[in-house]
């Protein structure tokens, strides 16, 4: 797209967008020094919640959990959704329209009823709950919003550019690398921070998913509010 | 550029991963305490490892429904639990529970005997009393002026928008229920159908239903009276000291929280030292100082009455932690209604849904 | 001989299909998330199907006992009404993401190309923080005594302090909130490769700006309006947790009543009925909408 400075009130306008979405984060932030525990209204200014956090081993441990839960999904679910809109959108193949349908279920069902289905396969086929049940069922998750962002960059893309690499003489391999990939890149990227995010913050489906000192940190913060 | 940002977040999980391998499943001296959130204070498990070397992980969960859920499901890997009143009906009925070996919690004679053998569990065969509350009436005596001794209270047309009751169908229906006169557990269709008609008259003053903070909606202004665990009754009125907490005329529920152990817990051994741990005095008090519901060990209460006078009088004088003897016989508790369970769903959500 | 001959020749087929049968790579960048799916979706859904055909136990177990109740129970007009006010909460929260969405995209996709990363990742940046956190950080800027109101009142903007909190409005801030970047994301991803060269066509055969947006930006984006409609429509309408926070949770919807099947009344055979019903009504309109709206219709090779 061009490089011209976007309209003016398209800039006050997005600028008032960001506030909309910062508003909430600049108050957490202020009353997270408050010396009122119960947040009502302010009442003094102190360090001590930061302090009783770092001192939490659980809280840290929860945090660890959930990093590593998120970065893991969110890499294997950004690398398993792209080649899936890859194949939908460019391909078809016997079951075609199965695969489709199935990749939009975990957007429609309600997480309740993905969470105790998973809770109930998990249990069904012996396997312990943990924090590889958790990451299992997010990448699960993870794959259609990855799956449906990049098939819409997809969308319109056009194939003379890689043919021609190919009529240069570039095997698929290097007109992947180099040709498909850059191009859909904005839209792998997209999809993998939305991967991250619902990662970040899902509580029901790690709830049931969870076993015995797999908390992470939405669990934990849920507990204590 | 690009591919950079991905090998770093390889790098990071990696990282991770090599930095938590082992650190949550080391060894075998392990406990997994799974129990309500704010409930059990860090110092007490500490303690315990401290004593005994064996570690606890502490596992939360909000309500007894999504504890049922994980232990029906099948194997969950607890060792202890924390179930309600009902609840342990509910479990015992559908085989759980393991029964508790009672020769290795001495400790059990500290509790106080209006909390043993309770319906739920007559001989006390696989719970052991860990706290017990009520959910009754609360107000803000700085905004309601009239004073306020029953919940048909509520249905005074001056308190339009004005109240919070618990999101809830068992504590609100059973409300209403006992309010016109019936038993709080009925499962009678005309009954309920009435309590119905009564919610809906009710709907124009209830603010927001809320269970897992009405003191919030409470504090800031927002409605001046309502219904609530006496836990955020305390709470609320140690921030602010016009909030009331009354056990209404008509009565309100009572609940009994219990320590147990579920069925196939791989750490049994463990588990008994631990609620018997959970029951010498010296421990007990930390859970009642640091969560404001009432106390089930009477052994705690007394030391604390020697240990901190000024906590113990606190707790003695409010209704929230200690209701008078009188009023101890109005309370009831929530029992499982069984099949009827699905009649009850309708009429809530028809009251919700209605419009 | 012979078979020294054929054996190299095979493994060749393999290859060459890879190279040559469109079918074959197709089929080879799905199977990863096929099997994925079947394990991790399809069998714990079949559970789920099973289920809604059992009954419920006098203490909320499961009793093996096959029938139909399930679904005649769920025919009735209140669970109707209710599917009905659901899809009324997720339209109206697919129009106001999208209304606020599209230029706050407009904008970052037009933004010089180094900025980009960065104005796309500020908008994810806050949804990196606890769900449920944001939630109360709206409820301490809405309540009477909050935020809004002090600022407003100062202001001498209004009299007496407006009462959002706990009702509809609140309820769509919030949604709107949370649902924002389910909408930028694929809208940015769609209107970041619209080339300038045919803007500048569109330019040169004389378009005006809201011509040529209308004409060529507009249209090129829809797959991407698809993409976050799905996202942010089929979500908002089973979410019950903004509803129930910042409304209050005086009203009922899809998901509440789903919710309430497994964790208060411990009904799940009706619970699993409920939500077979949902998904496959869902699932119908999902693939119609995205069939009509041309999502596949440049899928033939």
């Amino acid at each position: 797209m061009s490089e011209k400075k976007p309209a003016l009130w398209l800039r006050i306008f997005s600028f008032l967008v960001y506030v909309y979405i910062y508003l909430p984060i600049l108050i957490l932030i202020v009353f997270s020094f408050n010396t009122q525990k119960l947040n009502i209204r302010w009442e003094g200014f102190t360090f001590k919640w930061y302090e009783v956090l770092f001192n939490d081993s659980n809280v840290m441990l929860a945090t660890r959990n959930t990093l590593l839960i998120a970065f893991i999904s969110t890499l294997v679910a950004t690398v398993i959704g792209t080649m899936a809109a890859l194949a939908l959108q460019r391909y078809r193949f016997p079951g075609y329209a199965l695969t489709e349908s199935v990749l939009y279920i975990p957007v429609i069902i309600p997480e309740v009823v993905m969470g105790i289905s998973l809770l109930a396969f998990f249990a069904l086929i012996k396997f312990q709950l943990g924090l590889v049940t958790i990451t299992l069922s997010h990448i699960a998750f993870n794959i259609p919003f990855v799956a449906l962002v990049v098939r819409a960059r997809l969308h319109g893309f056009d194939k003379s550019i890689e043919e021609a690499s190919m009529d240069l003489g570039a095997n698929e391999l290097t007109t992947f690398w180099r040709v498909t990939l850059p191009t859909i890149m904005p839209g792998v990227l997209s999809g993998a921070m939305l991967a991250f995010t619902l990662s970040l913050d899902d509580y029901v489906i790690t709830y049931f998913t969870a076993g015995p000192g797999a908390t992470t940190l939405p669990l934990r913060v849920f507990s204590m509010v | 550029m690009r591919y950079k940002l991905f090998a770093v977040v390889v790098a990071l999980s990696i990282l991770l991963a090599a930095c938590g391998g082992g650190s949550s499943t080391s060894g075998d001296k392990v406990l997994n305490l799974y129990a309500w959130s704010e409930y059990v204070p860090q110092q007490l498990l500490d303690d315990f490892t401290e004593q005994t070397g064996i570690k606890v992980n502490y596992d939360t969960y909000s309500s007894n429904e999504e504890l049922l859920a994980k232990l029906q499901a099948g194997a969950s890997g607890y060792d202890v639990i924390i179930p309600s009143d009902y609840t342990v009906s509910i479990m015992t009925a559908l085989g759980l529970l393991e029964p508790l070996d009672m020769t290795q919690i001495p400790n059990f004679a500290n509790v106080a005997d209006y909390v043993k053998g309770l319906g739920y569990d007559p001989q006390n065969e696989y719970t052991v009393p860990w706290q017990w509350g009520t959910s009754c009436l609360v107000v803000d005596t700085s905004k309601v002026t009239t004073p306020i001794t029953k919940w048909a209270d509520l249905w005074n047309p001056e308190f339009q928008g004005k109240v919070v009751l618990l999101d809830d169908e068992r504590e609100v229906l059973g409300m209403v229920l006992t309010v016109l006169g019936y038993d709080k557990n009925s499962t009678d269709e005309q009954q309920l159908e009435e309590a119905k008609q009564k919610l809906l008259e009710l709907m124009p003053n209830v603010k927001l239903f809320d269970s897992d903070s009405p003191k919030t909606a409470l504090l800031s202004g927002e409605v001046w009276l309502g219904q609530t665990w006496n836990g955020e009754a305390a709470l609320a009125h140690a921030e602010n000291p016009a909030i009331d907490y009354i056990i209404p005329e008509e009565g309100c529920t009572i609940w009994y929280d219990n320590m147990a152990v579920p069925t196939g817990a791989p750490h049994f051994a463990a588990a008994m030292q631990f609620i018997n741990f959970v029951l010498d005095p010296q421990e007990s008090i930390l859970i009642t100082l640091e969560f404001p519901y009432s106390s089930s060990n009477s052994a705690a209460l007394e030391l604390l009455q020697t240990e901190n006078p000024e906590a113990y009088d606190a707790y003695m004088n409010f209704a929230a932690t200690n209701p008078l003897a009188e009023d101890m016989s109005r309370l009831k508790m929530i029992q499982d209604i069984g099949d009827a369970t699905a009649l009850w769903d309708r009429i809530w959500t028809e009251v919700k849904g209605g419009e | 001989m012979e078979t020294d001959i054929l054996k190299p020749k095979r493994k060749f087929s393999l290859v060459r299909a890879l190279r040559e049968d469109s079918a074959f790579q197709g089929i080879a960048l799905i199977s990863p998330t096929a099997i994925y799916m079947l394990i991790l979706i399809i069998l714990p859904m079949i559970l789920v199907a099973v289920l809604s055909f059992m009954t419920r136990g006098t203490y909320g177990n499961v009793v093996y006992k096959f029938n139909f109740q399930n679904y005649v129970r769920l025919i009735d007009p209140i669970y109707l009404r209710i599917l009905l006010y659901s899809l009324g909460v997720g339209l109206a929260t697919m129009v106001f993401t999208i209304l606020i969405g599209y230029p706050l995209a407009y904008f970052i996709a037009r933004s010089p190309v180094r900025k980009r990363s960065l104005y796309l990742f500020l908008i994810l940046l806050p949804f990196w923080t606890n769900f449920i956190i944001r939630i109360y950080a709206w409820i301490m800027i809405l309540r009477t005594q909050g935020l809004l109101n002090t600022v407003l009142l100062n202001l001498g903007l209004i009299k007496v302090p407006l009462d959002i909190l706990y009702t509809p409005a609140a309820v769509l801030i919030g949604m709107v909130y949370e649902f924002l970047p389910f909408m930028v994301l694929p809208l940015y991803t769609s209107l970041e490769k619209i080339e300038n060269a045919q803007l500048e066509a569109a330019a040169d055969l004389g378009a005006r700006p809201l011509r040529a947006f209308l004409r060529v930006t507009l249209p090129l984006s829809v797959p991407g309006m698809i993409a976050g409609s799905i996202l942010v429509f089929i979500p908002a309408m089973g979410m019950f947790v903004v509803p129930d926070l910042m409304g209050g949770a005086k009203t009922v919807l899809v998901g509440n009543v789903i919710r309430n099947q497994f964790l208060t009344s411990r009904d799940w055979p009706f619970g699993a009925a409920a939500s077979m019903v949902l998904m496959i009504l869902t699932l119908a309109f999902t693939l119609y909408y995205t069939r009509k709206a041309g999502f596949g219709e440049e899928l033939l090779v």
